[in-house]
């Protein structure tokens, strides 16, 4: 892989233009530049952290279900045996796993969200 | 078929009771329908109004919209009700030349949610706007039922409805997939159906610093169901713009709009009643998400936003795991 620069380098660079050129943008522009600016971080965000966080949930799965495999392919079988009833809320350490697992997800996609919190 | 909306208002001010129509200008809206500000003059004072119309024949937003009729039937029968709303002044006919809309009253005052939330304008009323939801949902909810026809929809018929959304995009995501078998599981006994705003949450009410709220806004998602479903809508966390700590649109406490709801003649309702259609807004929401990220991938449309409104399906994801952590 290229270093010089790294992907979120660029990311970052890119960002940082949108950024300078919206004073001059009508009101419509400028708030789509505001959403590309935060498409642009969210990815930077899943360079960096996405490999972990994938490789993190894939661990956690895949004791859960007893089988190898991808990311995507855990989680098609886990919504399978969701589906059917065979897993559910209460299935043990499956409500913990998905917890940490969506915990990584917002850490990329909107690192400022603050979740309900229930009493 | 662009329609030039200036000179068609112009066209109709005396049927609105002046002679010309004065600054009229398109304000931001939603994407299907459009809402423009404009001065009606020539027939005494000056009056501000209001045009809605929709702009594009279908969207996956409001693909389960009431007609602008049955909206502006609605928005009498809530005025009736004790409601504050934008006061009906025109449905507009198709010799209007303005398509499918309707004109109301101005109502001045703030609509941006993070507003409503943390502009200290709104320090002094903030602590009241739970309560005062509360009562305008139950007058809301006295609406008769032949009000205006208007689609039924319970517990059921929504999880079915978006588990079919959430089957055709193709995604598999294990928390939505979770949250849909709970709910079913857990579906809330059967109460005596109401009408319903459909769509009243932090952003679709015009508050004023001194009154809290003046109109409520947007009945394009009225529908007829389950009385909890309007009060859990305003709680779902995505509209509560940072103060999650606030469960009432961030702005405030469960029982002061239960409370609310009770001293303006609505039924008892359990909060977990209320929590269940809350934790189906989240679903709802998050299935809204993946269905606009899906009109960008199948080439409908290409704006920046819809992809990037796909990553807002995380949001509802982690306030369903939260919920159903919490016993949901």
């Amino acid at each position: 892989m290229i270093e010089h620069p790294r992907a979120d380098e660029l990311i970052e660079a890119v960002a940082g233009w949108v950024e300078s050129i919206r004073p001059q943008l009508n009101p419509r522009d400028a708030f789509l530049s505001r959403v590309a600016v935060n498409a642009l971080n969210a990815v930077k965000r899943e360079l960096v952290q996405g490999p972990v966080a994938e490789a993190a949930a894939t661990a956690r799965l895949s004791p859960l279900l007893g089988i190898e495999g991808d990311l995507k392919t855990l989680n098609a079988e886990l919504c399978a045996r969701l589906r059917t009833g065979e897993m559910d809320v209460s299935t043990p350490g499956l409500l913990a796993a998905l917890k940490a697992g969506i915990e990584d997800q917002i850490a990329i996609d909107q690192p400022s969200y603050v979740s309900v919190k229930v009493r | 078929m662009e329609v030039d909306i200036p000179a068609a208002l112009n066209a109709l001010a005396p049927k609105l009771g002046g002679t010309a129509v004065e600054k009229a200008q398109r304000l931001t809206g939603g994407a299907s329908m459009e809402t423009w500000a404009f001065t009606i003059v020539g027939g005494g004072e000056p009056r501000p109004l209001i045009l809605r119309r929709r702009a594009v024949p279908m969207d996956p937003e409001t693909s389960r919209s009431a007609s602008m009729a049955a909206e502006a039937a609605l928005i009498r029968a809530a005025e009736h009700a004790g409601a504050p709303v934008a006061p009906l002044v025109r449905l507009c006919q198709p010799d209007d030349g303005l398509g499918e809309g309707h004109i109301t009253g101005f109502v001045a005052g703030e609509t941006l949610g993070r507003k409503i939330v943390a502009d200290p304008r709104f320090d002094r009323v903030r602590p009241h706007l739970a309560r005062q939801c509360g009562q305008i949902l139950a007058r809301i909810h006295t609406i008769p039922l032949d009000a205006t026809p208007l689609t039924t929809a319970d517990a059921q018929g929504e999880l079915d409805r978006y588990e079919a959304i959430y089957r055709s995009s193709g995604a598999e995501r294990p928390i939505l997939e979770m949250a849909i078998q709970h709910m079913r599981r857990n579906l809330p006994p059967p109460m005596p159906n109401v009408v319903l705003h459909g769509d009243f949450r932090n952003g679709n009410m015009m508050f004023d610093p001194d009154h809290g709220v003046v109109a409520v806004l947007d009945w394009e998602l009225a529908h007829v169901g389950d009385p909890a479903e309007d009060l859990g809508w305003l709680c779902v966390n995505s509209w509560r713009f940072g103060r999650a700590d606030r469960p009432v649109g961030g702005f405030g406490e469960y029982q002061d709009l239960l409370e609310g709801y009770i001293e303006a003649g609505g039924v008892e309702i359990p909060l977990s009643r209320v929590l269940f259609w809350q934790a189906l807004g989240s679903l709802k929401w998050g299935i809204m998400c993946l269905m606009m990220y899906s009109s960008y991938a199948t080439g409908a449309t290409n704006s920046v936003e819809r992809p990037m409104i796909g990553r807002r399906v995380s949001e509802t994801e982690i306030d369903l795991v939260n919920l159903l952590e919490a016993g949901l």
